[in-house]
């Protein structure tokens, strides 16, 4: 009893300090004042003069379709990597995961600017395809870390025993494998997307011409301080996300039964 | 054959993605620019990096991200174990209220804390509410660590739970059978299996930790030195890649060796052959 | 989940088509301009007028603006950068040649902003705006007067103001307190503005660039070092602001419009210099902006009340002791020397 209390309380608590900024944002989103600290009255003029600014819908389109893109395309590249990495003999499994880890663990700076210097040397203009290339690159090894310790866990021989049992490799695949580390493939593809929603420093080096996500679009407004747009545009975000992550729940769950 | 097939694309991603571009940076670690455009090798930018000014902001960004990482592990360690069981009707429902803040754009997140430490912030209003003596809490090392926590914590709450979620439920009934309390279940059962995932979630929120520079610029507003910060400064405002280059790898390299001393202290608890993220 | 991912990919493919519509065959003109340093509503007007887009980018300084231009990868037609950076890239030949014979409105600048140093015949650029670096303080809470840099080493300030993340800047401010030249390259003087700095360090609540206004309204600062133009927008707001231009001496600074090395588009680039130096859209802008303007139509415009104030339109007797940065060629690397080691410590 006192234990599921103390549970309840702690996930009370976590829930708070993850959802307490962003109310924060969301209560000032609607203040009568350029101010984020002073609560000046009620108004919806920011959700207005957010929706007729033409930067941040720009931005905002392309902060989606970069991620939309580079999370749809990381993790089907990255759970094929994990299913081959799976089966490569030992030492060669290690290596390449140590490659796999360097995007990592190495700092988004470092990242950002080595791709920055490739895309450069090999004269590509910089702007949305390189970087949906850098989202991808800093996505794909996520995505193999959340899938391959599905792999691990998979009962010994699965596949084999359905090749033996005379499935095609790619049935196999599909029914046995995928049902085995789809909650692998759903971690990797949110960390992915979450990861290039949010990105900053690798973006910005790795854009230009005009084209840029949320957060170099927050940066350089905020050179005058964080506009109120911005944080009406953060609500509108929230509650997308919060509906559409409830109606996929939903829908899982119907499927699953 | 499909076994083979299906790393393909990656590998060719990595290689190219991956490992020509870090060649890159080390190729201009150990260069300067001669007046007339050609390069010499020299290893001038590596032993500017150890100069004790250098040396202090790197043992500094270490000290955060460490401080940084355990708070995440001892604070999402119990959260990943309350999702993990949790009665499944409200388990995948609290998993995704749990990933939805990270949706929220990082930049945001992290100005949403200078409203609430800020000096006529939430906090402060709800100090004063009491009648109690505000007080600064932004611009000090707390916020940047408050604010690198904040961030990160998903990080670390997801792969440990991803873990604990596959964990074959029998061999902690099995241990409770055998007499053990849950003291000894925990230590010597559950928590060496979900050894996998809290490496995970280490390097996901140590890596980030120690490369930052936007927390640091926004809670300790810029006199705060972070090797992130010295990295940014020396690619945008000094221009000094070469410089930055020999900084950004002295920094992987260390990385790199604290991991591998990591996977060496794991893995040594571990049997199972397939445990081994590394 | 396979009903997801086909979700997801229909939602991308209607994104990619969405892309595709707009017209290949119009001129876009990339303009690559400070955050927030324009009045977005005029871009508009300028497609109306000529049938030529903008492409808009930002960015946050003069360093950032360098590094990308010059390490290549984009094509920007337009950049605004301020006077050393000019001059460091007229240098460095990241700059095409303005034809000023192609800007009418060229007229309408100012003579006392024409031929300055830095582009003895603005070969290369043509002035947007000019400003100051000085001191804005809340008067409810700080006891004036403040006139000079000695307050930012004041005791009983400590912690209540913040100094710009601008190397050049802040060593400025140290140097101009010490009574040196701001584009000094004796090294001496440059170690004893970094041993000032240093001690100057705990009584700073931050440097900042991006946030002073929401610092200052907020009441999260009193006091800070600004550019006038940041000044100028909190003061027109809220008017027990005051803005101090110190006696010792301060940088005098102008951002011009430039046409990076590389542009496209340089008959576009020109029409919108052009256009921007038209005095009804340089009022535009300079009423956006919060800077004071180079423009004389422009300035017919202006609201006489800004004439005469610190933060505006100063007094000529006030910017004595002001000087304007120079780029201190391979000199900066020792103010680079400087500004890492005051921020490691």
């Amino acid at each position: 009893m006192v234990n599921k209390f103390i549970r309840r309380f702690y996930t009370f608590l976590i829930f708070g300090f993850l959802y307490a900024p962003i109310a924060v944002l969301a209560v000032f989103s609607f203040n009568d004042s350029k101010s984020t600290a002073k609560w000046e009255g009620f108004t919806l003029d920011w959700y207005q003069s957010l929706f007729s600014n033409n930067y941040i819908m720009k931005s905002l389109y392309y902060t989606v379709l970069v991620a939309l893109i580079a999370s749809v395309v990381a993790t089907i590249i990255g759970t094929f990597a994990a299913f081959g990495l799976f089966y490569m003999k030992s030492w060669k499994q290690k290596a390449i995961l140590n490659v796999n880890s360097i995007p990592i663990l190495n700092p988004d700076i470092v990242t950002g600017v080595s791709l920055m210097t490739l895309f450069v040397a090999l004269n590509v203009n910089l702007g949305l395809l390189t970087m949906i290339i850098a989202h991808v690159t800093f996505c794909i090894p996520y995505v193999v870390l959340s899938v391959l310790p599905k792999l691990k866990q998979m009962p010994g021989e699965m596949l084999e025993a359905a090749l033996d049992l005379g499935a095609t490799p790619w049935y196999a695949f599909k029914k046995v494998i995928f049902p085995e580390i789809k909650p692998g493939i759903i971690t990797g593809a949110l960390i992915a997307f979450t990861l290039s929603i949010d990105d900053f420093v690798i973006s910005f080096f790795t854009t230009g011409n005009g084209v840029s996500n949320l957060s170099i679009a927050i940066y350089s407004m905020a050179r005058r301080g964080i506009k109120p747009e911005i944080n009406a545009l953060s609500t509108l975000m929230f509650l997308t996300v919060l509906v559409l992550m409830l109606i996929l729940n939903k829908r899982t769950k119907i499927e699953e039964i | 054959m499909l076994k083979k097939l299906a790393s393909g694309p990656y590998l060719f991603w990595i290689a190219m993605f991956i490992i020509v571009p870090i060649l890159m940076i080390l190729f201009f670690s150990m260069v300067t620019v001669e007046s007339d455009g050609s390069y010499t090798f020299t290893v001038s930018n590596y032993v500017r990096a150890f100069d004790p000014i250098y040396v202090t902001v790197l043992l500094r960004s270490l000290k955060i991200a460490v401080q940084a990482t355990l708070i995440c592990l001892v604070l999402g360690y119990p959260m990943a174990m309350i999702l993990a069981k949790m009665d499944p009707r409200y388990r995948t429902t609290a998993v995704m209220l749990f990933v939805v803040p990270m949706w929220m754009n990082f930049l945001l997140r992290t100005y949403a804390w200078m409203t609430i430490l800020g000096k006529n912030g939430v906090l402060n209003g709800i100090l004063s509410f009491f009648g109690l003596p505000q007080m600064t809490f932004l611009y000090s090392e707390g916020a940047v660590l408050l604010g690198m926590v904040y961030n990160f914590l998903p990080f670390m709450v997801l792969p440990i739970y991803t873990v604990l979620m596959k964990m074959d439920k029998s061999l902690i009934e099995a241990a409770e059978d055998l007499g053990g309390n849950k003291k000894t279940v925990f230590t010597k059962v559950v928590l060496p299996l979900s050894l996998p995932g809290i490496l995970s979630g280490v390097s996901m929120v140590f890596m980030p930790a120690v490369s930052t520079f936007v927390i640091s610029n926004l809670l300790y507003g810029g006199q705060y030195m972070l090797v992130g910060n010295l990295i940014e400064q020396q690619f945008l405002v000094v221009n000094d890649w070469h410089f930055g280059s020999a900084v950004a790898m002295i920094l992987m390299l260390l990385i790199l060796v604290s991991m591998a001393v990591m996977n060496k202290l794991g893995g040594s608890g571990v049997e199972e052959k397939g445990v081994n993220l590394w | 989940m396979k009903k997801i991912f086909a979700v997801v990919l229909l939602v991308v493919l209607m994104a990619s088509l969405f892309t595709g519509c707009s017209n290949s065959d119009q001129v876009v003109l990339n303009v690559y301009n400070w955050g927030d340093y324009i009045d977005e509503d005029i871009f508009q007007q300028f497609e109306e007028e000529t049938g030529i887009k903008i492409n808009y980018e930002t960015y946050a300084t003069n360093e950032e603006m360098y590094t990308k231009i010059n390490k290549g990868g984009t094509q920007y037609d337009i950049a605004i950068p301020s006077e050393y950076m000019i001059e460091k890239m007229i240098k460095e030949d990241l700059l095409e040649p303005i034809d000023l014979t192609k800007i009418p409105n060229y007229a309408n600048i100012d003579d006392q902003f024409k031929n300055l140093s830095f582009d003895p015949n603005n070969q290369y650029s043509v002035p947007y705006f000019w400003g100051t670096v000085g001191i804005i303080y809340n008067t409810n809470l700080i006891d004036g007067p403040i006139d000079s840099w000695d307050v930012l080493w004041d005791e009983q300030y400590a912690r209540q103001f913040t100094m710009v993340d601008s190397q050049r800047d802040s060593i400025m401010v140290a140097l101009k307190k010490l009574g040196y030249s701001m584009n000094t390259k004796n090294l001496d003087e440059l170690e004893e503005a970094k041993q000032a700095l240093i001690e100057q360090k705990p009584l700073v609540l931050a440097y900042v660039g991006d946030n002073v206004k929401d610092m200052l309204i907020s009441e999260e600062a009193s006091m800070a070092v600004v550019w006038s133009g940041e000044a100028s927008a909190v003061i027109q707001e809220y008017d027990y602001f005051e803005y101090a231009l110190p006696k010792e001496g301060s940088n005098m600074w102008f951002d011009n419009i430039v046409i990076p090395k590389g542009a496209k588009n340089i008959d576009a680039a020109h029409q919108f210099i052009d256009f921007l130096s038209r005095g009804d859209i340089g009022f535009l802008n300079a009423d956006y902006v919060g800077y004071a303007t180079c423009n004389i139509e422009t300035m017919k415009l202006i609201d006489p009340a800004l004439i005469g104030t610190t933060y505006a339109y100063p007094d000529k007797n006030l910017l004595e002791n002001f000087e304007i940065f120079q780029d201190p060629g391979d000199f900066i690397v020792e103010y680079d020397r400087i500004w890492t080691e005051l921020k490691a410590k």
